[in-house]
């Protein structure tokens, strides 16, 4: 009865056809969402409109003065959340996988800010970073300051970036914890032990031992943050309105607000172009034999 | 020792609360703002523990134009996607767990790739496409690049699903008489369902908080994101906190029942 059952699943041949057509829907559907529309970005942004090749909608791009300040603040973005990111989550992974009691509720409470979405971060923070808002009103509750500071004013460069990069630090570094501490559970219990046997301390078991078996999940840390980093512009927008140019929100206004799909793809295709230069980069920085293990 | 011991529990606990304060206090910030009546938002300096809470500033950004429409749209938007990603998904998972096959690693990267894909920005060429179709401004359009986000993810959880219901279970009921088929619906599935059910809700967390496809695919048929994003430039304080707080809720709420399931998004395998 089962071998009817199984034969069943089978094609001539004996080769299984049933998990090929299991997975063909999502194939299918993975390629017309995901390919199609990459080779459609291409077009749009080298063809003119009888559909000869040009650069004009890239020399628009790159002519835009917002492009040039775009680049610059997202790359600076990146500089800035990503190692404040990991070394957020590294600490409260190796924190969680010391395993004292109620650490189970700490990862739940760690990993909170992975279901908010970057606008409502940036709404957020915008509470506490407003002229009335709670950071000015806890400086003038503790006598530090005598007037509220305007921190989200475009004449203050610094402290816009430092409210991004705030609020993208804290929901962002959920995902990198998630992904560390999964890293940390494949690292058998002997190498803690063996430390600890010849008397480690624990700064010393974390450098050398943790730190080094952890970098396959440190790389696709590094990696996907730096992806999704790419990305942001709703927080963006919600703390600095149009102040703080970056590329996602360039692209977003070209397509929105200005009507050009041109130009709004020119941009997409430099932030796919990025994405992939980091990943590559990474990838040999980092060592690409770890990546394939990461897997 | 003892000494060094409790001096090490006071470091990590320590730590602990610390880490939870930086996670939890712009939440609890956000949920006063929310909830204290509308003239306390340009109070200042503001007071941390509230005086007096209100449902005022909460009820006048739900009766906001277009507010309560767009939170139907969300919902429709989700449930298309969930429908249309479990769907897809869950029956590649189950290939996933199941079987050894010529190609199950190529699958594999494919997988991992599209996981990383920033596919939000590949709205923008949709939208053209979209427009083409008939399909631009519609929940449909949203929920179908909601849907190419959240399968990586759903293929996932659900392969790790089907990874822990036991083969033996599926056989066993098949040597007593059952096709395949009824033996997946009687045996697998019934004991798979919770952890389906979590990856529905990662799906919905997906769905409810994506702002830019939803804002560039749509003009008129705003999710909630795409509506509180496009109208930022002329709302109101109060309105803002309100609508952070009302995004915020669900998705922490829904984070919950999936806890258990959060470190196979992510992690390696």
């Amino acid at each position: 009865m089962s071998d009817v059952a199984r034969e069943a699943g089978r094609g001539r041949g004996g080769r299984e056809v049933l998990p090929f057509a299991l997975l063909l829907p999502s194939v299918v559907f993975l390629i017309l969402l995901i390919v199609i529309p990459m080779v459609q970005a291409l077009l749009l942004a080298v063809q003119g409109d009888n559909g000869d090749l040009t650069t004009e909608h890239f020399q628009r791009m790159l002519g835009d003065t917002a492009f040039r300040d775009a680049l610059r603040n997202t790359l600076l973005l990146l500089v800035l959340i990503v190692p404040l990111q990991i070394g957020i989550a590294l600490a409260m992974a190796l924190l969680v996988h010391s395993r004292f009691r109620g650490h189970a509720w700490f990862l739940y409470i760690y990993a909170i800010p992975l279901a908010v979405s970057d606008l409502a971060a940036g709404i957020l923070w915008l509470s506490v970073f407003t002229e009335r808002g709670y950071l000015n009103s806890i400086l003038q509750g503790l006598g530090l300051i005598k007037d509220p500071i305007i921190y989200l004013s475009y004449e203050s460069f610094g402290t816009i970036l430092g409210a991004i990069v705030i609020a993208e630090s804290w929901r962002a570094t959920a995902l990198v914890l998630v992904i560390l501490v999964a890293g940390l559970q494949l690292i058998p219990r002997d190498y803690f032990e063996a430390a600890d046997l010849f008397g480690a301390s624990r700064l010393r078991r974390t450098i050398h031992i943790v730190l080094p078996l952890l970098r396959p999940s440190l790389q696709s840390a590094l990696i996907i943050r730096t992806i999704f980093a790419f990305g942001t512009f709703a927080a963006v927008f919600a703390l600095a309105g149009r102040n703080m140019p970056v590329l996602a929100g360039e692209a977003y206004s070209w397509y929105a607000n200005n009507r050009n799909a041109h130009v709004a793809a020119s941009y997409a295709l430099v932030l796919l172009g990025l994405a992939i230069v980091m990943t590559v980069v990474y990838l040999r920085v980092l060592g690409i034999r770890e990546a394939e293990r990461t897997r | 020792m003892t000494m060094r011991l409790a001096a090490d529990r006071v470091l990590v606990y320590g730590s602990a609360i610390l880490l939870a304060l930086w996670v939890l206090v712009p939440l609890y910030l956000i949920a006063i703002a929310a909830f204290s009546p509308q003239n306390a938002i340009y109070e200042y300096p503001k007071r941390l523990v509230p005086t007096e809470l209100s449902a005022e500033t909460m009820q006048f950004f739900l009766n906001s134009r277009g507010v309560l429409p767009s939170v139907v749209n969300s919902l429709i938007v989700a449930a298309i996607t969930i429908v249309l990603g479990l769907g897809l998904g869950a029956p590649a998972g189950y290939a996933l767990a199941r079987f050894r096959f010529g190609g199950r690693d190529a699958f594999a990267v494919l997988i991992l790739a599209t996981k990383m894909f920033p596919i939000a920005i590949l709205s923008i060429p949709l939208a053209v496409t979209f427009l083409q179709l008939g399909l631009y401004d519609s929940l449909a359009a949203v929920a179908l690049v909601h849907t190419a986000m959240a399968l990586p993810f759903i293929i996932l959880v659900t392969s790790g699903v089907f990874v822990s219901v036991s083969q033996e279970l599926e056989e066993a009921a098949q040597t007593l008489g059952c096709s395949r088929w009824t033996a997946f619906l009687r045996v697998a599935l019934p004991l798979a369902l919770p952890g389906l059910a979590a990856a529905a809700i990662f799906t919905f967390v997906i769905s409810w908080n994506e702002t830019f496809a939803a804002t560039i695919l749509t003009l008129r048929t705003r999710t909630l994101p795409a509506q509180v994003l496009t109208s930022l430039d002329q709302s109101p304080l109060y309105f803002k906190f309100a609508g952070g707080l009302f995004m915020v809720a669900p998705a922490i709420l829904f984070i919950f029942f999936m806890r258990k399931y959060l470190l196979n998004l992510w992690g390696g395998r």
